[in-house]
């Protein structure tokens, strides 16, 4: 718990970026660098904040910075931990080197998904931070496997006959809890203070842990560019994003919401949702709110809560 | 945005750029269509528009924040989150 | 001083790196390599080398691992064959591009389909375009001598650029040969610790891989071009210094028999061997022929192969992979390329052979010397591709 005049001022992850007016993800961006404890490398995948933030010759980094490719941050960062490792050993580097990887969901629940895999596997000492935006939006809002049931993307638009995306978001804290790591959790940047804590808890942890925070999108979600932090904040409070964290295997509740907002608060403030609300078309919005039900009882009751 | 670009000869190798921050000569707040205004004597200072900047385009001062307008894109999430409303979004004129 | 093992090529590359003080290999196994990662892996267990050895869980994410780690200043190793090459084809270009020096063994085997685990270069001649410096092995006695040099190659600060030591599947790879191996000391002498250029070392902040629109991406696309340029002199520098070292005299192309040559074989790898044994009966019985053995394929040895082909009449340049609906194989095209650019009026035929690691044996080769020399005589090419041992 950290208060918030009492966080670093100066910025690694300055202006002069080329995000959206809005983008979540880069309120994201400074609030996991305020998070930081020491020496800092970030390996970036190909996405919405690679792309923005190091047009050459314009970094907004200023940590070491590396992006390689799409699918492999994980991989890549894996190799940086091991050559700290082996170097250490041989006495050619003393300092302690904090390793984040940061995401976007394409480049970690689907082309990258194995890459997370091993590295988590292996154990190399690493912070994965995911930052969800619910579809490929960098290269023109195409769907992902984090995409939830019902938006309307370019590759599962709301046509006439399949009303946007038909498959359910995969449970990816879930996934990374299997492989046994120590530390797992979910976020949203409304809650900066859970946020920012889990991304030092995250860096403290003597091994992977994974952060996955939603990250809404203006242009993708369609929403107002300044409602961004009122959405990341609703989809918490209708239970669409449960904050919590594993922790060894076990889970924990960061942020109860006893009295939910109904969903479709969250959904008529985007866009990408609005064929739901046609007569033809209202059950899927049942059936998602039916889904946020089922998983937050899921999710309550590994975490030992009463449903 | 109207230096000389460099040739291969004098370039870092590889694309590596080794200015950090260097971002911070592309001014973003040309991209605006509307601008934050505080209304400072209302401000609390308590900081949730800097934290919730996308740009850092929130500036701490001793009592109360500003607004860096070279780099505000005129997002207005300040506007919606501060909790005393002393920020309004006023059309850009140039 | 001189120490000979019994070494198969995937144990000499193995043991030329456990010499080279690497100090991360990053690796996925793939037949005919799996030798050098097993050997590598024992040798860390046992405690015998530093490295961190990084089981990865595809060859993609092994040569993503090798380009962090190549980031932060350590020295690198990676190896792979066929289809673990092909997987890992996009990250090769970025290891080059982002200026990596690393040594990765590979152990050429065909590419599917079908499937096939056998010697073959269409592996490492379907990524040639990759900025890498690729060099091949005839022997594992070259293998090892090879991947020492390999890593000061690719580490000199004029270079910058990984290397890719190739030796044939199988033939190569798990056939055993008695090695000279030089001392550990030695090695260490030759090949100090890395001293990086510049790294993402923490304390000094800054940004790889940015992304470079029209307007910067041809700068740094030709600073590689110019990096190559620069690897003929540095890998000359490197070679005298090694053969100080060693005794042993390596450069970009080695030639068997040239001086008086009226037609020449060119080949890379292993078949050299066997073309030069051949050369050698040939000449015995009065034809003049002759071997060139590229060792350095990228960048392409031009100047040493026109010095080397010298009067020669007629080439048969031999490919062991094959470049589909092209007019002529890649390392024929080079050669074709390389004489047109110096005006010398060769005759050059191709021969495909080989391809997934179909023998060819000393017969075919011989008839191969005789067709050129024939080529030689009428100065008429009869078929300008010719393909080696296929049934009807």
């Amino acid at each position: 718990m950290v208060r918030l005049k009492d966080l670093p001022t100066e910025e690694l992850f300055t202006s002069g970026h080329r995000l959206c007016a809005g983008c979540g993800a880069g309120i994201i961006m400074r609030m996991t660098m305020k998070a930081l404890r020491g020496p800092t490398i970030v390996v970036s995948a190909t996405g919405c904040v690679e792309v923005a933030s190091t047009i050459y010759p314009y970094t907004s980094w200023k940590v070491s910075w590396v992006h390689v490719a799409f699918e492999n941050a994980a991989a890549v960062a894996s190799g940086i931990e091991a050559a700290y490792k082996a170097m250490r050993r041989r006495g050619a580097w003393d300092k302690h080197v904090d390793i984040i990887a940061i995401v976007g969901d394409g480049g970690t629940f689907d082309i990258g998904i194995q890459a997370l895999s091993g590295a988590l596997e292996r154990g190399h000492d690493f912070l994965y931070i995911c930052y969800d935006n619910e579809a490929y939006m960098n290269t023109g809002i195409q769907r992902s496997s984090a995409t939830p049931h019902g938006a309307a993307t370019t590759t599962s638009p709301a046509g006439r006959k399949i009303p946007g995306k038909p498959e359910f978001k995969k449970d990816l804290i879930g996934i990374c809890a299997a492989h046994g790591i120590k530390y797992a959790a979910t976020a949203s940047p409304a809650y900066w203070n859970d946020y920012i804590t889990k991304v030092r808890k995250g860096l403290e942890v003597d091994g992977p842990a994974v952060i996955h925070v939603f990250s809404p999108c203006p242009l993708g979600m369609r929403h107002d560019s300044s409602k961004s932090i009122e959405i990341a904040r609703l989809a918490v409070q209708t239970r669409y994003w449960p904050v919590y964290e594993v922790e060894n295997g076990k889970y924990k509740l960061n942020i109860k919401v006893p009295r939910p907002k109904p969903l479709i608060e969250f959904l008529k403030m985007q866009g990408r949702f609005r064929h739901l609300f046609q007569p033809e078309f209202r059950h899927e919005i049942d059936a998602l709110q039916k889904w946020v039900d089922e998983n937050w009882r899921r999710i309550l009751s590994l975490c030992g809560e009463k449903v | 945005m109207s230096e000389k670009k460099l040739g291969w000869k004098s370039l870092p190798i590889g694309g590596y750029l080794l200015e950090p921050g260097s971002a911070m000569k592309y001014k973003t707040g040309e991209w605006r269509a509307f601008r934050p205004i505080i209304d400072q004597e209302k401000c609390v200072n308590c900081l949730l528009c800097w934290i919730y900047c996308p740009d850092s385009a929130i500036i701490r001062l001793e009592k109360f924040v500003d607004v860096n307008y070279d780099y505000c894109k005129g997002c207005g999430i300040c506007a919606n989150e501060c909790p005393v409303k002393c920020i309004t979004m006023v059309e850009e004129r140039r | 001083m001189a120490k000979v093992i019994g070494l198969t090529g995937d144990e000499a590359v193995a043991y030329a790196v456990k010499q080279c003080n690497v100090d991360v290999v990053a690796a996925y196994p793939i037949t005919p390599q799996t030798i050098i990662v097993e050997k590598i892996s024992e040798y860390v267990h046992n405690g015998e080398i530093n490295a961190e050895f990084v089981c990865v869980e595809s060859e993609h994410s092994a040569m993503s691992a090798c380009v962090g780690a190549s980031l932060t200043g350590a020295r690198v190793f990676t190896a792979t064959a066929s289809q673990g090459l092909a997987l890992m084809h996009e990250i090769l270009y970025i290891a080059s591009g982002l200026r990596c020096p690393m040594v990765m063994g590979i152990a050429n085997r065909a590419l599917s389909a079908p499937i096939n685990i056998h010697a073959d270069h269409s592996d490492m001649m379907g990524s040639r375009d990759c900025g890498w410096i690729q060099i091949y092995a005839e022997n594992s006695q070259e293998a090892y001598d090879w991947v020492i040099q390999a890593f000061k190659i690719s580490e000199n600060p004029r270079v910058l650029l990984p290397v890719s030591v190739n030796l044939d599947g199988f033939i190569l790879s798990h056939s055993m040969e008695g090695v000279k191996v030089l001392e550990d000391e030695e090695v260490s002498k030759f090949l100090p610790p890395r001293k990086p250029v510049i790294t993402i070392d923490p304390t000094k902040p800054i940004t790889v891989g940015a992304l470079c629109l029209p307007d910067y991406y041809f700068e740094v696309k030709f600073q590689q071009i110019q990096a190559l340029k620069e690897a003929y002199n540095v890998i000359r520098e490197v070679n005298r210094e090694y053969e100080a070292l060693s005794g042993r005299k390596y450069g970009l192309l080695e030639t068997y028999a040239m001086e008086d040559a009226e037609a020449a074989i060119v080949c890379l790898g292993s078949t050299a061997g066997t073309a030069k044994a051949v050369a050698k009966e040939l000449r015995e019985d009065g034809k003049k022929v002759g071997v060139i053995k590229p060792w350095v394929y990228r960048p392409f040895p031009e100047e040493d192969l026109i010095r080397a082909i010298g009067d020669v009449k007629a080439l048969a340049v031999l490919d062991r992979a094959c470049s589909f609906g092209a007019p002529f194989n890649a390392l024929c095209s080079d050669i074709l390329g390389t004489l047109y650019r110096h005006g010398k009026d060769v005759n050059v035929f191709n021969c495909l052979y080989g391809l997934g690691g179909r023998d060819m044996t000393p017969s075919d080769l011989k008839s191969i010397f005789n067709e050129a020399l024939e080529v030689a005589k009428t100065g008429k090419i009869k078929e300008y591709v010719k393909v080696v041992g296929v049934r009807e």
